[in-house]
């Protein structure tokens, strides 16, 4: 557990950066600080391995004030990701992850076997051991920042917007790798981000703090969609708030799921008139995977490839309403594939049902 | 170009090199470590950069003769000790590297440095194993004027008689004989490039991690 007690770091010109903050980050949990800039998170964040002092107030390590303690040791008990990565260039990729094991005492060769364990877990290749920084992506570079503050297993982890220097396609890459790790390691994390969808996406909890260095609220991403304490976090929550609260909300049966009659590839036109339900079939193949919709009035021969209509997401059982429901409303026949953990056909579900699942679900009216 | 005096003379060739060598390289080493303290207390404090930086550069601007002279008054020499030499030319070493130094510590990425000090480097393990060695490209280039400009330095010393390749010189002029000077000058170049090829291959060995790139 990471707690802050009353924590203020005012400058010597006046500016006060962090004002008074409370704050606790329960352990083995993702806490996220999330606000716009200047806000005080990145000072927050870097006060707690004591980057910067705080001006007064304590901020406790499992109950243990950081203020009595030698500042470089602390450090050595927590993992510490930043934007950049900020990787040693001068050192392969293999000493790089090395690094804090080797600075704890344990021997080189101990460090690289576990460093290499390590690479593997965040989806590095062995080829890569032997490498310098500078031979690897963006995207790369901020594995080995991860696996760098793993080495030594801490049980503590500050991440200073871990995922914001690559391009969109990598971050949510990593995201989803870095959501998977930290359900199997269990540590307590507290990241700092400016992007309000990656914090609703990653944390067990945010912390929204305003300009000023305040807490403006703390709670769990659902929460902060459906009861937003103030204006202020309702307005950096953001627009279309009833749909991505959705996203936190379990389909998990509720939403019944329509049979869906199915054609393979290469099945005839007559075929495919006689099994469509309206004006749209769907197509599988030998394995029921769904692969797209087609209309048969419009094939003349078979049903090829080129003859299906894409455009549909298929959401899986075990999603939530807002898969579910964008499912239904990108199908072109507006019936939502739904398809299970091995990607083969269940069904279909229209937007309608999912609607009516979501009028019964009771979470959205008491959350007050 | 006589070259049976040469072959006469090579003896006494051998000897001046071997001088030249010697007092062109200490400096140079006792220079770099006298620069590295200093270089790292201006890369500290932005209130000492300039001040440090800009007193180098006043030694600098010294004439190599006026010191060579000058000198012996301030450390009780003789005005033959060849310690002069070495302590003037370490002079220079230092004004030179200073900066040196204090750039190539400022060149290593705030963000390393943030990650050593998070990770918890102390202050000497962050100098000795991370910024130093990041360093090292800069402070090569460094060395690599200050060990030409030495060369090129010493042979100043022949004027008050120090025996090194600059002896070739005087002697030429004083007896109106070229082969001395042109030997003298290939000397001096081709031991200047042999030091610079030495660092080059210095610089290579020290960082293995540098991108691939054709040093000029």
């Amino acid at each position: 557990m990471i707690k802050f007690e009353n924590v203020t770091k005012a400058y010597p010109d006046g500016t006060v950066a962090v004002d008074g903050l409370n704050l606790e980050a329960p352990t083995g949990k993702l806490t996220i600080l999330v606000g716009p800039s200047g806000c005080g998170k990145t000072t927050s964040l870097r006060m707690i391995n004591r980057l910067i002092e705080p001006t007064s107030g304590t901020i406790y390590l499992d109950d243990q004030p950081t203020s009595g303690m030698d500042a470089a040791l602390l450090r050595r008990r927590i993992g510490y990701v930043i934007q950049h990565a900020g990787l040693f260039p001068h050192k392969t990729i293999v000493d790089n992850v090395s690094t804090m094991p080797v600075l704890l005492g344990e021997s080189r060769q101990k460090a690289r076997t576990k460093a290499l364990e390590l690479m593997e877990r965040v989806g590095l290749p062995a080829s890569f051991a032997k490498r310098y920084p500078w031979q690897l992506s963006g995207g790369q570079q901020q594995r080995v920042g991860v696996a760098r503050a793993l080495a030594s297993d801490p049980a503590f982890m500050l991440m200073d917007e871990p995922f914001s220097a690559v391009d969109p396609v990598v971050r949510a890459q990593l995201q989803e790798e870095f959501l998977r790790l930290q359900r199997e390691i269990g540590k307590t994390i507290i990241m700092v981000t400016h992007d309000i969808d990656e914090a609703l996406k990653l944390g067990d909890q945010v912390a929204v703090m305003r300009v000023g260095g305040k807490l403006a609220q703390m709670a769990t991403p659902s929460e902060l969609l459906t009861s937003p304490a103030d204006e202020f976090v309702a307005d950096f929550v953001g627009r279309d708030r009833g749909y991505r609260s959705l996203g936190f909300t379990k389909t998990a049966g509720a939403v019944s799921i329509g049979e869906e009659s199915v054609v393979q590839l290469g099945a005839s036109a007559e075929e495919a008139r006689a099994k469509a339900s309206g004006a749209w079939v769907l197509v599988v193949d030998g394995g029921r995977k769904p692969l797209g919709w087609t209309q048969p009035e419009l094939l003349n021969g078979e049903v090829k490839r080129e003859n299906l209509n894409l455009s549909g997401i298929p959401a899986a059982a075990s999603g939530t309403m807002r898969q579910l429901l964008d499912a239904a409303l990108s199908s072109p026949s507006r019936r939502g594939v739904v398809v299970n953990e091995h990607g083969e056909l269940i069904g279909t579900v229209t937007a309608t049902d999912v609607v009516k699942a979501i009028e019964a679900e009771p979470h959205l009216e008491t959350a007050r | 170009m006589n070259f049976e005096w040469l072959g006469r003379q090579s003896d006494n060739i051998v000897f001046l090199l071997g001088w030249h060598v010697l007092l062109a390289v200490t400096p140079l080493i006792l220079g770099l470590l006298i620069a590295l303290p200093l270089g790292w207390w201006a890369h500290r404090s932005r209130r000492i950069y300039p001040l440090l930086v800009g007193v180098a550069g006043l030694l600098y601007t010294v004439p190599s003769l006026a010191l060579f002279v000058l000198l012996p008054l301030v450390l009780g020499t003789k005005i033959l000790d060849p310690l002069n030499i070495v302590a003037a030319l370490t002079v220079y070493t230092v004004a030179l590297l200073v900066r040196v130094v204090a750039d190539a510590l400022d060149s290593v990425p705030e963000d390393t440095v943030q990650a050593a000090k998070a990770m918890g480097y102390r202050g000497y393990q962050s100098l000795l194993k991370v910024e130093l060695p990041v360093g090292v490209p800069v402070i090569c280039a460094g060395l690599r004027v200050a060990a030409v400009s030495n060369v090129s330095l010493v042979s100043v010393a022949a004027l008050l008689g120090i025996p090194q390749l600059g002896s070739l010189f005087t002697q030429g002029f004083q007896l109106r004989f070229y082969t001395p000077i042109i030997a003298g000058i290939v000397l001096c170049v081709v031991l200047a490039m042999i030091l610079d090829g030495l660092i080059i291959l210095l610089n290579r060995w020290l960082t293995p991690w540098t991108p691939k790139v054709v040093a000029s």
